[in-house]
């Protein structure tokens, strides 16, 4: 249930970000989801890719600084208070959230996917299929 | 493992010489010296006929403090051969200074003056470590800078085998080192940690490399990165120290004991003054660092001040020599950078950056000034191993340097977090600092 998500160090300077779109791009790395969290100094770009290992290997190879990091990705209801159920659930549990980051899914467009960045992920993922949370496999966030 | 050669001296006559003998050495050639510039530079002529000095006058050592100093400027405005002693027939080598801060100052060297240049130099290399047996590589540029071919011929006196790879290509540099099997090597402290990190970038073990001694100078550096230099490449780092002004590399090098650097007080005269009043400064007290040429025939200085921050340390060294050391430049009066009134010098954020592990000691100073404050920014790299996906502890950690850098400077930086690799590596003098207070006021 736990997906390898790449996170990737940026100084904030111009088209830095672009670099790195334009190197996955040119060997036809798709990503699924992202986001940019940013001081005014640096940025960290977090990313879920179809091919985990050679954008690694890649950004590596360019001299980029990646870490790589797991993390849940769980449906949500697309009504108000959908998330909120989720985050009720971790709450509960004690079980405190790093960051997040949502997206909608194409084949299933009544339901948005959330990407959450827990401490311990297993024990997230325990907790929220316990509550009769849909968890996505690995594969399927890579192939969404 | 290395394997320490503590009483390994190369001329024990000369550096073991006792005390009062080797004063009144010092005293016979001072007033040689001064007779000698007196009669064949014109600019010590006049200056000592202005002044009513005459070598005569010279009873002791502290006669000396009578003497005006010597500026880099002054040798500057001789260029380029105003303060030679002797007519260019008589000179066999010509080196000169960079000329970074306006014209460059021209030294050259008789023969006696290369063969005393080479005798230090030797003696230099036995302290180190190294004796005939070494294979050692000549990292220091070959060329006007006087730290390749003044480290090479003495190099060739101990009768070691020597490798003039010069600088720069660093990995044929690697390939020799290890090919060669270099057991010793000179250059720039800077330029040994770039070599050690190119060195594990291409897998190469250090117990590949058949390296045990590395003898560097030419830059400031501190204890923390020489135990950073010994850890990654394996060997014994020594420091050494010289300026082309009065020979160039051999004027004090440290011993195996690395506990500061031995004077070679048998052909320089030194001194350590309070370089905003000019006054001698009492034995012990850190201050700018005056030398006198006491054997120099082509180019004799007499009170030079070098711009180097340092001071003298007169108790007996374990390793038998009887000359007094000079601790690690702590800067130079010129790289001296006074922010929001403190003084700072680079060296002290490259001490705060190697004592953390999260960080090379690779950064740039930006100093700025907003409004009528000065503002001073740290770009540090970040160490792969310590990014984190989380903005929380990647704050933590600018913070941490912050806090750190408060502590040794007395002074708030703003750290800014670069990634790895991307500041200038140099291969020459380290250059970290970009004042644009410098630019604000050219405007």
């Amino acid at each position: 249930m736990q997906a390898r998500q790449i996170s990737v160090f940026l100084e904030n300077r111009a088209g830095r970000l672009e670099e790195i779109t334009g190197i996955l791009a040119k060997e036809k790395i798709n990503i699924r989801a992202l986001s940019l969290a940013d001081t005014s100094d640096f940025g960290i770009l977090r990313l879920i890719v179809n091919d985990p290992d050679n954008a690694i290997a890649i950004l590596r190879r360019e001299h980029f600084t990646v870490r790589e990091n797991e993390v849940i990705t769980v449906e949500i209801e697309d009504h108000p208070g959908g998330l909120h159920d989720i985050l009720s659930v971790l709450g509960r549990a004690g079980i405190s959230i790093e960051y997040m980051y949502g997206f909608f899914e194409r084949k299933n467009q009544d339901k948005a996917l959330m990407v959450i960045r827990v401490e311990s992920a297993a024990k997230a993922v325990k907790c929220l299929q316990d509550a009769g949370k849909h968890l996505l496999k690995a594969e399927e966030v890579y192939s969404l | 493992m290395t394997q320490k050669k503590k009483n390994h001296i190369w001329n024990p006559a000369a550096e073991k010489m006792a005390r009062p003998e080797l004063e009144a050495l010092q005293l016979q050639r001072l007033r040689d010296t001064m007779g000698y510039a007196a009669l064949h530079v014109p600019f010590y002529r006049k200056l000592f006929s202005k002044e009513g000095i005459s070598p005569d006058d010279i009873r002791s050592l502290p006669d000396i403090l009578g003497i005006p100093f010597t500026t880099k400027q002054d040798l500057q405005e001789g260029y380029p051969y105003g303060f030679f002693a002797v007519p260019l027939k008589d000179v066999v080598r010509l080196h000169s200074s960079s000329g970074t801060t306006g014209k460059p100052t021209v030294v050259g060297y008789t023969r006696k003056d290369l063969d005393i240049w080479s005798e230090l130099i030797a003696r230099l290399l036995y302290a180190g470590g190294v004796s005939q047996e070494d294979i050692i590589q000549i990292s220091f540029g070959y060329g006007m800078f006087t730290g390749g071919f003044g480290l090479h011929y003495g190099a060739e006196k101990i009768g070691a085998a020597v490798v003039p790879v010069s600088s720069g290509n660093t990995n044929r540099q690697i390939m020799i080192m290890k090919d060669f099997g270099t057991t010793a090597l000179v250059c720039t402290p800077s330029y040994s940690l770039f070599l050690a990190e190119s060195i594990e970038e291409a897998g190469i073990s250090k117990d590949d490399l058949k390296l045990r001694f590395g003898l560097f100078g030419g830059e400031p550096w501190t204890e923390s990165m020489r135990r950073q230099i010994e850890k990654r490449l394996g060997i014994q780092a020594t420091d050494n120290y010289g300026l082309s002004e009065v020979m160039g590399p051999g004027v004090s090098y440290e011993c195996l004991e690395q506990k500061g650097m031995h004077l070679a007080e048998d052909h320089f005269l030194f001194e350590i003054i309070d370089p905003d009043t000019g006054k001698v400064l009492p034995p012990g007290e850190t201050g700018e660092l005056v030398i006198t040429t006491l054997t120099k025939e082509a180019v004799p200085v007499i009170r030079y001040r070098t711009r180097d921050i340092t001071r003298i340390i007169s108790e007996p060294c374990a390793c038998g020599r009887s000359s007094r050391r000079m601790s690690k430049p702590s800067g130079r009066t010129d790289d001296m950078l006074i922010i929001r009134g403190v003084n700072v010098f680079p060296s002290q954020i490259e001490t705060v950056l190697m004592q953390m592990e999260e960080t090379d000691p690779h950064y740039q100073l930006v100093i700025t000034r907003e409004g009528a404050l000065d503002e001073l920014e740290v770009h540090v790299e970040i160490k792969d191993a310590f990014f984190s996906d989380e903005m929380r502890v990647m704050n933590e950690l600018a913070a941490r340097i912050a806090r750190n850098m408060k502590n040794a400077l007395g002074l708030s930086a703003k750290i800014k977090l670069v990634e790895p690799k991307t500041l200038q590596r140099t291969e020459g003098k380290a250059a970290h600092v970009l004042d644009m207070r410098r630019h604000l006021k050219n405007r």
